[in-house]
């Protein structure tokens, strides 16, 4: 206690610059460029303006997802049932075409339900106080359920054809629409989550909640807020998925939930809440996509992916534990 | 002590499914002959196994998301044996699907306790390379009926006393582990370490070690349920059970296991498990569509949480020596 | 003067009163990244006599408690059991030897049953290894009559109160036979006459032999229960000896190395217009028709035993619970306090007793803490202003004569005391016009104690509405103008002047 006698105490220690540069996000960044080179090196296909493009719809739409759920993750919840609301909205849409509503209508309709079924799940948390993970593994049945119980095996389609325009539209040269938005979703929630009172808020939620209700923050309002947020991203990504595919199947984005789960992991969000960045889970999402793009341009089947995608999610956790394991067994002997 | 155990949650389970069925009944009075019954019973048996399973894990403050998957995995592979190795016996079958089911358990197992990664982190991952690995090995192509040995397809329908060895394998699960869960250190050690892992800690139990148990417990169920659902069926293909790990999650929260741990008994699986078993089966007999099977437990999972939340509320502190007497 | 207790230190000289000891800890040694918890201490526990073991928070007692249980392996030294070199792999090589403890808060399992709790690791067993339950939940019951405890065994723990659960924590030690028993602050959660019988427990086990620890903050207990003292600072051995042969200051000077008589600010209180007035706040369960007013620039204690309502009280009045009835008013007016939000906005703020818990976000770095419920004043239109945010931080801080290496560093890293400062500093920077303290200084070093005293001394000066929940009467007594005594969820006295004194708070606390 006597050692340090002044009465000035610095703002920082470290530089703002130092402590980035030795983050988990300039490690992720180097593993995404080794990956590009890889794949540059591995098919001569891939170095080409239009396959790059073609690439990023490999994690746009997840991606928009993804960082509504950084959010909500920081804040030590989750929400396992965006797939479901994919599948819902989609399934809402599809109807809505078969009585005639034009574009604007059905991407009201798609961007409603997907709040709709955000704010059921937010009350389900937040107002009768459930836990998230078990209340979203139950909508996820419910939501996708009432796809089936609407569609059975049957397929919506029939969507006018300028609603194509979200799913396979370009903006400019090689640059699609859904490009564009997932940049400008990243800087929005970039600038939410790092830059504004309710990101900080998130933050102190996330790492205890009983300290933040403690000083003020309205936990329950904060939290609500996330649930909506990533209702709507999945009714976004709806949107974009169901013009991309052109047609509507209950099965639609099926196991989506754990490919946003693992994308917002990858990025370096703790899954049990508190800390994690926008920038990490944007280049997270670079990197799935150009591992997915790489391993289809080599013709390695999609399952095969998966695992790929698996073996990520638990070897980036395991690998900086092995690793300060070994060096604390090294620094013993 | 048996009032304990039939605590009143359980009994409130019982009640619940007491009364689907006499509701089914009053339209459709075979739904409830002991035939029947057995029958749904034996349908239901895959997800007994599995929620028993699942149960201890949950009770340990985890949860195993990997279960399908590793018994389709483990389905899959005894299928192939099966194919290659027709003269093999039943016998050596189940060794291998409960070897199999028990190491891919212990690698959740390990990855929770010895790097503490959390475990739905863990068994997400492992899901998709289970699913993953049933591809490589089979290369996607199905084994069919027709490709395995009579012997193999035959063990689960084999009845002893009027009921098939599947229908047995669940009771006998249920019964071991009624026992092990009230009656052995390991049994208890689940509850103590999911009920308070600090505490556990000064008893000298490890919490690590013990949620490993769970997690390998876990996958032999999972292995076993492999090859009993691969010979019933009598097909093997990479996604078979795809998403059955959310029904076993289900029957679990439905039998009032509690998702915070240390809470749960292996009479409430069976009963979580059964009333999910007893919908599934009515649905066709009440003559409404399957599809509304997903929705239907969806439900049932939203309602049983928010009915365990409401019971284990905590209550303010009693201080006023009014409201004690009151209380 | 510290020279003659360095000479009293070798421990060999006290040997000749009880022979070997049981238990005896030689120069151990356990270092963590960046602190040295314990640098070669003593301790020995000998047959049939209690060891106050005394030192400041951080002095290493809970380290060395750890270590005789097994749950943390010595760097360096011995451990000896009846004079022979043992080792602790895990707690259950610890309870083989006969070391059990009863730890601070009581660590037991609420869903499994009272037979379970007392034996879970030690369970009789049956043939192939299953739990014998009836013999277990018998035993369980001879162990609880033997110490006056009239509890079913097979009652699940949850449905015990607490002083019971306590008692199900002794025979729980009781159980594993053991010879030495380790007491962790056993009466900080109990009532008077629960204390009493703990004494009376504790008496019982002297006379079967067993050597107990007894670690604890009161000094009174202290010097009615124990027979030795080891004291420890800092992590160090600095002496021990009979109880007998001492006495408090010395003990104290000791424990903290230099003189301490605990000074209390000397203030000349002033009292301005009333501030807050509470009226017929009640509760179902917690408390009953609480009311009171509260001036400008004075300090009113909140006084009675723990479990009686005040942190109840004071987190309605804060709008974590709701009360059933009774109203708030700030300067005169209505004031509607639903959520700790609407309080912090009429200027009601508090200062929790569970620092770690509710009071500090301790994983967030300092700034952010101080700035959380201040974020409207330090942004603009909802964004952050980094540097709005340091300067806010920095100004109280300082003037709270934190010590800290940068204002970015976790609050998790600091001491107790300085986290506490960080907790006032946040309070402070929104202006509050009432500061609600629970329990400001428990746990923390004398040294920011008496820092914190002075502060609160300071606030009440400039004109801030001081509550000051305490369960340590110097403290109640040094610091208050007033006083309110609550029993049992009621106000059982309000106390001023010359009625304030020791006898009357106990009197009126303990309901005599």
């Amino acid at each position: 206690m006597s050692e340090t006698t002044t009465r000035h105490i610095p703002d920082r220690l470290r530089s703002p610059l130092e402590a980035r540069l030795k983050s988990w996000e300039s490690l992720l960044l180097l593993v995404a460029v080794a990956i590009f080179i890889a794949n540059s090196f591995a098919s001569p296909y891939f170095l080409n303006a239009w396959n790059l493009s073609d690439a990023t719809f490999n994690f746009t739409e997840k991606a928009m997802i993804a960082f509504a759920m950084a959010l909500l993750i920081i804040s030590g919840e989750i929400d396992l049932s965006v797939a479901a609301i994919i599948a819902l909205a989609s399934t809402a849409m599809g109807a809505a075409v078969q009585f005639g509503v034009g574009t604007p209508g059905l991407v009201l309709i798609g961007l409603t339900t997907g709040l709709a079924c955000g704010a059921f799940n937010a009350v389900l948390v937040t107002r009768l106080g459930l836990p998230s993970i078990v209340v979203t593994i139950g909508t996820m049945s419910l939501f996708r359920g009432i796809s089936y119980i609407v569609l059975g095996d049957q397929v919506y389609k029939g969507y006018p054809a300028d609603f194509a325009f979200f799913g396979q539209g370009y903006v400019f040269w090689v640059i699609s629409f859904e490009l564009v938005l997932f940049a400008l979703l990243a800087v929005i929630y970039g600038v939410v989550l790092h830059k504004t009172n309710f990101g900080r808020a998130v933050y102190a939620i996330g790492n205890n909640p009983t300290g933040a209700l403690f000083s003020g923050i309205r936990v329950a309002r904060v939290k609500f807020i996330l649930f909506l947020l990533t209702g709507l991203m999945a009714g976004v990504a709806a949107v974009c998925l169901t013009s991309r595919l052109g047609s509507t199947r209950p099965s639609i984005a099926f196991g989506w939930e754990l490919e946003v789960v693992t994308m917002v992991v990858l990025g370096g969000v703790n899954i049990l809440g508190g800390s994690g960045s926008i920038p990490g889970v944007v280049i997270a999402a670079f990197v799935m996509g150009l591992v997915t793009f790489g391993l289809g341009l080599l013709n390695v089947p999609g399952i095969v992916m998966s695992i790929m995608i698996g073996l990520l999610l638990i070897g980036v956790i395991a690998l900086p534990r092995l690793w300060e394991k070994w060096r604390r067994r090294v620094a013993r002997a | 002590m048996l009032q304990r155990l039939i605590s009143s949650r359980e009994a409130l389970l019982l009640g619940a499914i007491a009364v689907l069925l006499a509701l089914i009944a009053t339209r459709f009075p075979g739904f409830i002959a002991p035939g029947n019954l057995a029958h749904v019973f034996n349908d239901t048996s895959p997800l007994i196994l599995l929620a028993i399973g699942q149960m201890i894990v949950i009770l340990t403050k985890c949860i195993d998301l990997s279960v399908a998957a590793n018994l389709a995995l483990t389905g899959m592979v005894v299928a192939m044996i099966n194919v290659s190795f027709p003269g093999v016996p039943v016998a050596v079958i189940l060794a291998v699907a409960l070897a199999l089911g028990t190491l891919m358990g212990m690698v959740n197992g390990l990855l929770v306790w010895k790097l503490q990664i959390p475990p739905i982190v863990v068994t997400l991952g492992t899901m998709t390379i289970f699913r993953g690995i049933i591809f490589l090995i089979s290369d996607g192509k199905w084994v069919n009926s027709h490709e395995m040995s009579e012997g193999f397809k035959a063990f689960p329908r084999a009845e002893l006393l009027g009921l098939p060895m599947l229908s047995w394998v669940a009771l006998v699960a249920v019964a071991v582990f009624a026992v092990v869960m009230t009656r052995t250190r390991l049994g208890r050690a689940f509850y103590a370490v999911g009920g308070n892992p600090h505490a556990a800690v000064y008893t000298g139990l490890d919490v690590g070690r013990t949620q490993f148990w769970a997690f390998t417990i876990s996958g032999a169920l999972a292995g076993i349920t492999g090859y009993l659902w691969v010979s019933r069926y009598a097909v093997a293909y990479v996604d078979i059970a795809g998403g059955f790990e959310l029904d076993v999650v289900a029957a679990c929260v439905i039998g009032g296991i509690s998702i915070a741990g240390g809470v749960g008994t292996v009479g409430g699986a069976l009963l979580g498990a059964l009333f999910l078993g007893v919908i599934k089966n009515a649905l066709p007999v009440v003559d409404i569509s399957p599809f509304w099977q997903l929705a239907i437990s969806g439900a049932a999972i939203i309602i049983a949480v928010a009915v365990n939340a409401r019971a284990a509320r905590v209550k303010g502190r009693i201080i006023l020596k009014s409201a004690e007497q009151a209380a | 003067m510290l020279m003659h207790f360095q000479a009293d230190q070798a421990p060999a000289d006290q040997a000749h009163a009880a022979g070997t000891p049981v238990l005896a800890l030689e120069g151990i040694t356990k270092a963590f990244p960046g602190v040295k918890a314990l640098d070669g201490v003593s301790l020995r526990l000998y047959s049939g006599e209690v060891t106050a073991l005394v030192g400041e928070n951080g002095a290493g007692k809970s380290t060395v408690v750890k270590t005789l249980t097994g749950i943390y392996q010595p760097d360096g030294g011995a451990i000896l059991v009846d004079g022979a070199p043992v080792q602790f792999p895990t707690a259950q090589d610890a309870a083989r030897s006969g070391v059990t403890a009863i730890h601070q808060e009581t660590v037991l399992f609420d869903e499994l049953s009272v037979a379970e709790n007392i034996f879970l690791g030690h369970a009789p067993r049956w043939r192939f290894g299953l739990i014998d339950w009836r013999s277990m939940q018998a035993r369980a019951g001879e162990i609880l009559r033997g110490i006056g405890a009239e509890i079913d065994p097979a009652t699940r723990l949850r449905d015990l109160g607490i002083a019971n659960k306590h008692l199900v924590a002794i025979a729980r030690a009781l159980s594993v036979d053991a010879r030495v028993v380790i007491m962790d602050e056993p009466t900080a959660a109990l009532s008077h006459k629960e204390i009493e019988e703990l004494y009376e427990l504790v008496e019982k086990l002297k006379a079967q032999g067993k050597a107990i620890l007894f670690i604890s903050h009161k000094f009174d207990e202290i010097f009615r229960i124990a027979d030795r003292y080891t004291v420890f600072r800092d992590g160090q051995f600095i002496g021990d000896g009979l109880i007998s042969e001492i006495d408090e200051a010395a003990l104290v000077k000791m424990m903290v190395g230099r003189d301490v008589s605990q000074v209390f600010p000397d203030r000349q209180s002033a009292p301005g217009e009333e501030v807050l007035q509470v009226v017929g706040y009640s509760h179902p369960t917690e408390f009953d028709e609480i009311g009171f007013s509260l001036k400008r620039g004075e300090i009113l204690g909140f006084y009675g035993l723990v479990g009686a309502g005040r942190s109840e009280f004071m987190q309605a009045l804060f709008g974590i619970t709701r009360p059933s009835k009774g109203v708030t008013k700030i300067e005169g007016e209505l004031a509607v306090v639903r959520s700790p939000a609407e309080a912090i906005a009429q200027g009601i703020v508090y200062v929790p007793e569970d620092r770690g818990q509710q009071g500090a976000i301790t994983a967030m770095p300092i700034f952010q803490n101080v700035t959380l419920p201040s974020l409207g004043r330090t942004s603009r239109r909802g964004f952050l202003k980094l540097a709005e945010e340091f300067r806010l931080a920095r100004e109280y801080t300082e003037r709270l004569d934190l010590r800290a290496a940068s204002l970015d560093t976790p609050v998790g890293s600091l001491s107790g005391g300085n986290q506490q400062k960080v907790v006032i500093a946040k309070w402070l920077a929104t202006k509050p016009r009432v500061i609600i303290l629970d329990e400001p200084t428990k746990g923390i070093d004398i040294g920011s104690k008496a820092a914190v005293h002075e502060f609160m001394a300071e606030l009440a000066a400039q004109g801030l509405a001081v509550i000051m929940v305490s369960s340590e009467i110097p403290e109640i007594l040094g610091m208050s103008d007033r006083v309110i005594v609550m029993r049992e969820g009621r106000i059982a006295a309000e106390l001023e002047g010359d009625d304030l004194t020791p006898e009357t708070l106990v009197r009126h606390a303990a309901g005599i």
